[in-house]
């Protein structure tokens, strides 16, 4: 199966709650890494605002999300592509994103950062060595 | 007469947070509800597109969003669903920038 594996990126550029877009990408990245698939995730425009911490829909009356993108290192989904200039327009830092962790089973369960944060240009290489995007 | 000038669409993806500014004249007020409550944080190159103007944003969508009210930039008014009731009946007309 292994020559069957492919690279998959799932490009979310939308903002969480203003469409669907964003739950329905966190929705279908949940579907497939339930196959054996190299998954990565990218942030980007807008997009970016899907990881912001300590979102809270109460008052507004919507199913907030948000904590689910925490349990993506659980399903093998461990590469998270953060686009620097896309925050940096917005005002935002890391510290303005939840802290997304996964497990190295290959190193006694060491804790490691799902979250890389990259230039335009170092996304793009990424991007590159993908076979396939999903654009949400 | 005064307007009420609704806009609910991300500063970053659409022109609308603009246009409303634009449009708006002494008296009128912007009110930033949904995606477009990212056009009131301080740090993010929105933000100057609304400076001078009297803007009020929707608290729950900002707090859906995750947005800390001190991230505001200065002078923008946090409302409630009824402070939002408030503007639509404190003003002569509505325009909703979709």
């Amino acid at each position: 199966m292994a020559e069957d594996i492919k690279k998959l990126m799932y490009v979310n550029r939308r903002a969480p709650y203003g469409t669907i877009y964003a739950w329905e990408s966190l929705e279908v990245v949940l579907i497939g890494a339930a196959f054996d698939q190299d998954v990565s995730l990218a942030f980007m425009d807008d997009g970016v605002y899907q990881l912001m911490k300590g979102q809270n829909t109460e008052a507004a009356g919507m199913k907030n999300f948000s904590p689910t993108y925490s349990a993506l290192g659980d399903y093998e989904v461990t590469k998270i592509y953060v686009e620097k200039e896309s925050l940096e327009e917005r005002g935002l830092t890391l510290d303005d994103l939840q802290h997304l962790v996964w497990e190295d089973e290959d190193d006694d369960w060491a804790e490691r950062d799902s979250i890389h944060l990259v230039s335009r240009a170092e996304l793009a290489d990424v991007m590159a060595e993908h076979d396939m995007m999903f654009n949400f | 007469m005064s307007i009420l000038h609704i806009v609910n669409k991300s500063p970053y993806e659409k022109n609308s947070v603009a246009m409303a500014a634009g449009y708006a004249k002494e008296g009128d007020t912007v009110l930033l509800i949904e995606d477009a409550v990212y056009a009131a944080v301080k740090a993010g190159s929105a933000s100057a597109k609304l400076s001078g103007l009297d803007v009020s944003v929707l608290g729950s969508d900002l707090a859906a969003r995750g947005v800390a009210e001190d991230k505001l930039a200065d002078g923008v008014n946090v409302v409630d669903y009824a402070g939002f009731v408030d503007l639509v009946e404190a003003k002569d007309s509505v325009q909703s920038w979709l």
